[in-house]
């Protein structure tokens, strides 16, 4: 049997984080009521004019310089023509043969292989279309008719293009977090595929292992999540083997991801394939991107995640390991370097409660970081408080679950409930005395060489004080009085 | 190369004109003409001359990005041929 291997290119719009659209100065605020951020301009008016956003193509250049791109001195804005009820003027403003930003790289490391370095064909300007909302059914299948929704109408999106240089499902995935991270470790973008402010389609296809030319491609659609993208691709993959094995051709087409029934299927298309009549934009001028523009976005160039890990490790002594784990999200990576700012102490106390404590929280409650009420400056408050043994590590741990959900003061937590750490030796001993009295059969058995059963009497401390007793403190009384 | 009247119908059907007969003839016809000067401009030599997308050469104008609303958007909903709510309405796509 023929083995086959897998030839995938990404194509990923994001919006960039601008105030104002693309070609006019209305608002690109996300969850407005439909058609409030709508002008002349954005809804195709007869004799509108758009006029360039400076900080999309600000941010567009500094995208390139992230993907180690050439950026274009001087790039066209084309004209991309096509019918549908999105595109209020019946043709989308793109860019064609002279993108903003062309051939550059990014390096990915993928969960199933070695480090690989991926080819970025270009990034180019364009501008978004509207939202449909379709009536009488769930989709556009069925629907008796469409709501028009403006308000994403000429937001600014950057399209960013791989080469067909990804051979697997895996490593489709590890390049779009790897753009995604480097989007949001920028400032350039959100990148939030909930909110569709980040989207990706997939050029699939299949070759016989080692030959040099192309399969037919498909063009997969409709991937709304990390995992979507990464499952499409399998089982696009695996469609077309099949079909080669049972000696069908691959057709070029268009295909959506179907996630509830697990496959892609066939896209019925009204308009003629990909006949866009591209011409330039005659409503504008070339764009130029100065010298000193360019010198100015690569000195802007805000830290990406790549260089934080190396920053953690040498400067915080961090692991490889946890300076991966702080950085995958660049809220987390934020959240750490305010609160090692706050905390005198060791900022591996500070990995080590993030890593574990609040990572767990989120992964179990299906939260982000921002999502909760914790803030840096409450967890550095809290180490001060297991630092000077106000409280036990042990305490901690509880404590940490209520200020992720509560945004509560630790201080003010421990006053409250009572949790403050007993460390009063004559406390404590007056307390142990009183468990060993209770319990003189152990306590001869102890005495006769059953040593294991200082747990025991710990467990017993540690029921009493309701966990509060110092351990250190209570090791320390028990091997006093246990040696009798 | 020329344009048959069949490409002249299948360009009219992507820019949604509806054309007779008579008229596709005449369109048919045009875009020949049109094609031909092409052919004509192609003899020059303008290997060493750069692409002409305008005959300014400033660069395109950019505005700041600032945030200021347009305060008419029932006046572009009006223009809508069908409304409800805020929205512009449809026939069904499919």
């Amino acid at each position: 049997m023929t083995e086959y291997e897998a030839v995938i290119g990404l194509e990923i719009h994001t919006h960039l984080k601008t105030k104002s659209k693309m070609f006019c100065a209305c608002s690109t605020e996300f969850g407005r009521p439909p058609n409030s951020n709508i002008c002349p301009v954005c809804t195709g008016q007869p004799g509108a004019l758009p006029v360039l956003n400076k900080e999309a193509v600000n941010l567009a250049i500094r995208c390139g310089l992230a993907l180690n791109c050439t950026i274009n001195k001087k790039s066209v804005f084309a004209r991309k023509n096509y019918f549908y009820p999105d595109l209020p003027k019946g043709y989308q403003i793109s860019q064609f043969d002279l993108p903003v930003a062309s051939r550059g790289f990014v390096d990915i490391a993928p969960a199933d292989g070695a480090e690989k370095r991926i080819g970025i064909t270009r990034a180019h300007l364009e501008e978004d279309a509207g939202k449909l909302v379709h009536q009488g059914a769930e989709g556009i299948e069925g629907a008796t008719s469409s709501y028009v929704d403006l308000n994403r109408s000429s937001v600014p999106l950057l399209e960013i293009v791989s080469e067909p240089d990804l051979r697997s499902a895996a490593e489709a995935k590890a390049y779009l977090e790897k753009i995604k991270s480097i989007l949001q470790y920028a400032g350039i973008s959100d990148a939030n595929m909930e909110e569709g402010k980040l989207r990706c389609d997939a050029n699939v296809s299949i070759r016989p292992a080692g030959a040099a030319e192309f399969g037919v491609k498909t063009e997969i659609k409709n991937m709304n999540s990390f995992r979507a993208v990464e499952r499409a691709i399998k089982i696009e993959i695996e469609r077309q083997k099949q079909a080669l094995a049972a000696g069908r051709q691959i057709i070029q087409e268009t295909r959506s991801y179907d996630e509830a029934a697990g496959q892609t299927v066939s896209m019925r298309s009204k308009e003629e394939s990909h006949d866009y009549r591209y011409f330039p934009e005659p409503d504008l001028l070339p764009l130029l991107i100065s010298e000193d523009w360019l010198k100015q976005a690569q000195k802007e160039l805000p830290e990406l995640a790549e260089q934080r890990i190396k920053r953690y490790q040498e400067e915080y002594g961090i692991s490889a390991y946890d300076a991966r784990v702080l950085t995958l999200d660049k809220a987390t990576a934020d959240f750490f370097d305010t609160a090692a700012r706050l905390y005198a102490g060791d900022k591996k106390n500070i990995v080590n409660w993030l890593t574990t404590d609040v990572l767990g929280y989120l992964k179990n409650e299906d939260l982000e970081l921002s999502q909760t009420k914790l803030r840096p400056a409450n967890l550095v408050e809290m180490l001060g408080l297991i630092d000077n043994k106000t409280i036990s590590g042990k305490i901690a741990k509880e404590l940490i679950g209520q200020m992720l959900k509560t945004g509560e003061s630790a201080k003010k937590l421990v006053e409250q409930s009572g949790l403050r750490q007993i460390t009063d030796e004559a406390e404590l001993q007056k307390i142990i005395q009183e468990i060993l009295n209770a319990n003189p059969r152990q306590l001869e058995q102890y005495r006769a060489g059953k040593t294991a059963l200082k747990g025991y009497f710990v467990g017993e401390t540690m029921k009493r004080t309701k966990g509060r007793a110092s351990p250190p403190a209570v090791n320390q009384i028990l091997d006093k009085l246990l040696s009798g | 190369m020329s344009i048959s009247s069949e490409d002249a119908r299948h360009v009219a059907g992507l820019a949604r004109l509806e054309l007779t007969d008579k008229e596709l003839r005449a369109y048919t016809e045009q875009l020949n003409q049109i094609l031909n000067y092409a052919r004509e401009l192609e003899k020059l030599h303008t290997d060493n001359i750069e692409p002409t997308y305008s005959s300014l050469n400033t660069g395109t104008l950019l505005r700041e990005d600032k945030v200021c609303n347009f305060t008419d958007q029932a006046g572009l909903l009006e223009n809508g041929p069908e409304v409800a709510g805020s929205s512009f309405v449809v026939p069904r796509i499919l």
